[in-house]
């Protein structure tokens, strides 16, 4: 599982570099998801980690570099149309549809799709997979609490039926509880055979779900390893488990 | 205790202290003298008298009501209402102080003269001691009313609100109202309401009487008419909504012939409007584009009809092509003109949206007023001699008939503005409208959806204008300014953003309201200026705010659970 396997990755990631102006965001990043694998990337603030899930999703576009999807080039692909390519992504801070609905911001999760009889089976699996939506399917999105929005966005991002999920810091604002439960959540959705890429800043939590994880410096990989392999790693835990 | 006591006089004092520089200030710039003849209902109390009374009223209603949000006895909500009626009196006292001690003041305020003593001393000129007890006892009695109305229970308060501004409205607004009566009753009945244009002392006590026992009935009943509403079976439900959509119907088809000429040409404009400002909520509302260049559309519609219609020099076809025609070919051209300004614009957000779009609006001025293009529309002449429709043979030339052209072209915006909503594209927009870029991520083609958002935008704009252009027979430059853009913005955020009825209503206060308030003569733009900020204040979510935002405000306080006919939310009546 550690090392690079000679079949095609789901998710390559080869030498991006990406600006915000005169900023060096990304600077020649590479990296793998396998089929099936939940990878971390973990960082500080700053580091990156959203500019390359919006490079991936191309909300943003990088000068160099290629991203390729089940061996398709993606890095020119228009945003929108990855929801069909099976890229699914839960942004940073939720960005539920605050005036929706729950159920609205579920159906509008599967935007693209035409199979009316499809969406409404994948919304019963949402609910089953998160009973808290059930109850609240007719209440507005902006007043759910923090978890259940979190829960909301995952849950929406399935509503596409995608292949690869890519999570933005899924723990963010959340009371520890909750954390655990959506990291236990994001387990069992990979369990059933989802592939998560999983940007964290609460390092210890994606270590502990993750097969795999890169740790992101200021634009730079400077660590790839197995989950457990990184736990141990000193300086990893010197820098982003808070232990000395 | 002491110290909350302590600040419900401070506030009573400062609310007062308020009051009373609005109280000088009006006496200070002329409204009182020049309302004193102005007599609202007759012999009784004039506009002047009655502007006096306000502020103090204003004052003691407030002061009450933020003693009794303080938790004080009713005693103590009384006095400070009392208090703030005597303080609202001291800067007036105080200017009357300076008035009689200092000559020459008329030199820096022209309308502090005599008429202004006059008024607010209640004719006690030569005695100022009187006269200071006088506007004291005045104002403290106004006050009073505003601190017994705050005790009263609701109920009886709102009824008593709702007669008391009834009987001042039709006073007020006499030349109108009676303008609107002339059409339906005999001369010398009018003559027993009304002496002139004031409302006569039986009367307006008979429309007291009837709008408070109407009022109060009303509230008394209507959560057993509503809930008797919501028991009864669906289908009977049906019947009542479509008995009511049918009243409704023949009263709008009856309007113009009811209020007359001069009211039925404000509804016109304020229809024109009503179109302007649900095109422009396509956009804004329910995209999120802050458009400014609106005007743009308006002035596409109107010249297009303009030059295809006239039959003076520059009309295309010598004046040969129908209004009809026209109307579906303005509105393509407004749409044009919407998709390839757009264009440029797709990339950007926000306020550098907003001022891309303010631009096109000066550049279509600019164009409008060009020599360049004067062989063409005009220029600063414009284009003249646009003929009124005509409808199987009938010119449509008074108001009261184009009324029926605006009627059915507001009806169909609004059909369609409502299906819009509701459908795929209206949820797309929405998510444009939250977060592009998470809507992109959900498949959204963000850049499309702009551009169908100002061409659909558009269309009405462009049809606003055709019709414009027949209305008044002429089209000039000076009509498309950054105004009406302007105007269609305020009326959208006034009425609720991205509420329907809101726009409306937005647009009979923010169109129609000027034309009404011409009674007020020179302070028409004053008062209309102080109504917009007090309505703005009292409520920022707008008139009347859309479902969506209600939805928000119904989930963080929830109502009692709904009757378990079906999950879904029903429609309000009458929606
Ligand atoms: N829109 C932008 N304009 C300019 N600079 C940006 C922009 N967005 C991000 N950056 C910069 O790019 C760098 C990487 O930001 P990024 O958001 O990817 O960090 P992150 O790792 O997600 O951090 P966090 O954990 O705080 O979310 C930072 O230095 C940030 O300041
Ligand atoms: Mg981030």
């Amino acid at each position: 599982m550690i090392e690079r396997q000679t079949s095609m990755a789901l998710l390559e990631v080869n030498n991006i570099h990406a600006y915000y102006g005169n900023i060096h965001a990304l600077k020649g990043l590479t990296f793998h998801v396998e089929q099936g694998e939940i990878v971390t990337l973990i960082g500080s603030n700053g580091a990156g980690k959203t500019t390359t899930l919006r490079a991936i999703t191309s909300l943003m576009h990088p000068r160099e570099g290629t991203i390729m999807f089940e061996g398709k080039d993606i890095t020119h692909t228009p945003a929108n149309n990855l929801p069909a390519q099976g890229v699914a992504m839960v942004p940073e801070g939720r960005g539920v549809f605050a005036k929706l609905t729950v159920e609205e911001n579920l159906e509008m999760g599967a935007y693209y799709r035409n199979d009316k009889d499809g969406i409404r089976e994948d919304l019963e699996k949402a609910y089953d997979l998160f009973p808290r939506l059930r109850e609240r399917r007719l209440q507005v999105a902006g007043t759910l609490s923090g978890g259940e929005q979190q829960m909301l966005a995952t849950a929406r991002a399935l509503m596409a039926r995608p292949r690869l999920l890519l999570l933005d810091e899924p723990s963010m604002g959340l009371a520890p509880v909750l954390v655990e439960t959506v990291f236990d959540t994001i387990e069992r959705i990979n369990k059933e055979g989802m592939t998560v890429l999983l940007v964290e800043q609460n390092a210890l939590l994606a270590l502990e779900v993750a097969h795999r994880g890169y740790v992101l410096q200021t634009g730079e990989i400077v660590l790839a390893d197995s989950a457990a392999a990184l736990k141990q790693n000193p300086e990893v835990q010197k820098k982003y488990l808070g232990m000395e | 205790m002491e110290r909350d006591k302590k600040s419900v006089w401070r506030s009573a004092i400062e609310t007062g202290l308020i009051m009373g520089v609005v109280l000088l200030y009006l006496g200070v710039i002329g409204m009182f003298a020049a309302f004193q003849e102005r007599e609202v209902i007759y012999e009784v109390v004039t506009l002047g008298q009655i502007l006096i009374f306000f502020p103090a009223l204003i004052g003691g209603w407030m002061a009450a009501r933020r003693a009794q949000k303080s938790g004080a006895a009713p005693v103590i909500v009384m006095a400070s209402a009392l208090v703030a009626g005597a303080v609202t009196a001291v800067p007036t006292l105080i200017m009357l102080f300076i008035n009689a001690n200092i000559e020459n003041v008329r030199d820096v305020l022209v309308n502090v003269n005599r008429d202004w003593v006059d008024m607010v001393t209640f004719d006690n000129r030569a005695d100022l001691l009187t006269g200071t007890l006088a506007l004291l006892g005045v104002l403290i009695v106004s006050a009073g009313v505003g601190g017994v109305l705050t005790l009263l229970p609701k109920k009886l308060r709102g009824a008593l609100m709702f007669a008391g501004a009834l009987v001042l409205l039709i006073g007020m607004f006499g030349e109108t109202v009676r303008q609107i009566l002339q059409q339906l009753v005999p001369r010398e009945t009018l003559d027993t309401i009304y002496r002139r244009t004031s409302l006569r002392l039986t009367p307006a006590i008979i429309l007291f009487v009837l709008g408070f026992v109407g009022s109060y009935f009303w509230e008394v009943r209507r959560n057993a008419v509503t809930r008797s509403y919501n028991a009864m079976p669906a289908p009977q439900r049906t019947v009542v909504q479509r008995i009511g959509l049918l009243i409704f119907l023949v009263a709008l088809l009856a309007l113009p012939w009811i209020v007359g000429r001069a009211l039925s040409d404000i509804i016109v404009t304020v229809g024109i409007y009503v179109m302007m400002g649900l095109g422009l909520n396509i956009a804004i509302g329910l995209a999120g584009l802050l458009d400014l260049g609106y005007v743009t559309n308006y002035a596409v519609g109107a010249y297009v009809a303009a030059v295809l219609t006239s039959t003076g020099a520059l009309g295309l076809t010598g004046g040969q092509m129908s209004f009809w025609v026209v109307i579906p070919i303005a509105l393509i051209a407004a749409m044009i003109t919407g998709f390839i300004l757009a264009l440029p614009i797709l990339k950007m957000r926000g306020d550098y949206l907003a001022i891309a779009t303010l631009g096109f609006g000066e550049i279509i001025g600019t164009l409008a007023i060009s020599d360049w293009l004067r062989p063409v529309i005009g220029g600063a002449q414009g284009v003249l001699f646009i003929p009124k429709p005509n409808f199987f043979g009938t010119e449509l030339v008074n108001p009261e008939q184009l009324y029926y052209i605006v009627l059915a072209a507001c009806i169909v915006t609004l059909f369609v503005s409502i299906r819009l909503n509701n459908s795929r594209i209206g949820r797309t927009w929405m998510a444009v409208r939250e977060d592009e870029d998470v809507a992109a991520a959900m498949g959204i083609d963000t850049a499309r959806a702009k551009l169908l958002a100002f061409t659909v935008s558009a269309a009405t704009g462009g049809v606003a204008g055709a019709i414009f252009a027949a209305k008044v027979g002429t089209v000039f430059p000076n009509s498309f300014t950054v105004f009406v853009s302007i105007n269609v913005l305020s009326l959208i955020i006034l009425g609720g953003m991205g509420s329907n009825p809101g726009i409306v209503l937005g647009a009979i206060a923010l169109v129609g309201m000027p034309e009404l308030l011409r009674e007020f003569s020179e302070f028409r733009w004053l008062i209309y200026g102080a109504l917009l900020i007090i309505m703005m204040l009292n409520r920022p979510e707008g008139l009347i705010p859309s479902k969506v935002r209600q939805r928000e405000l119904a989930a963080e306080n929830p109502p009692e659970p709904a009757p378990a006919t079906s999950g879904v939310t029903q429609p309000a009546a009458g929606d």
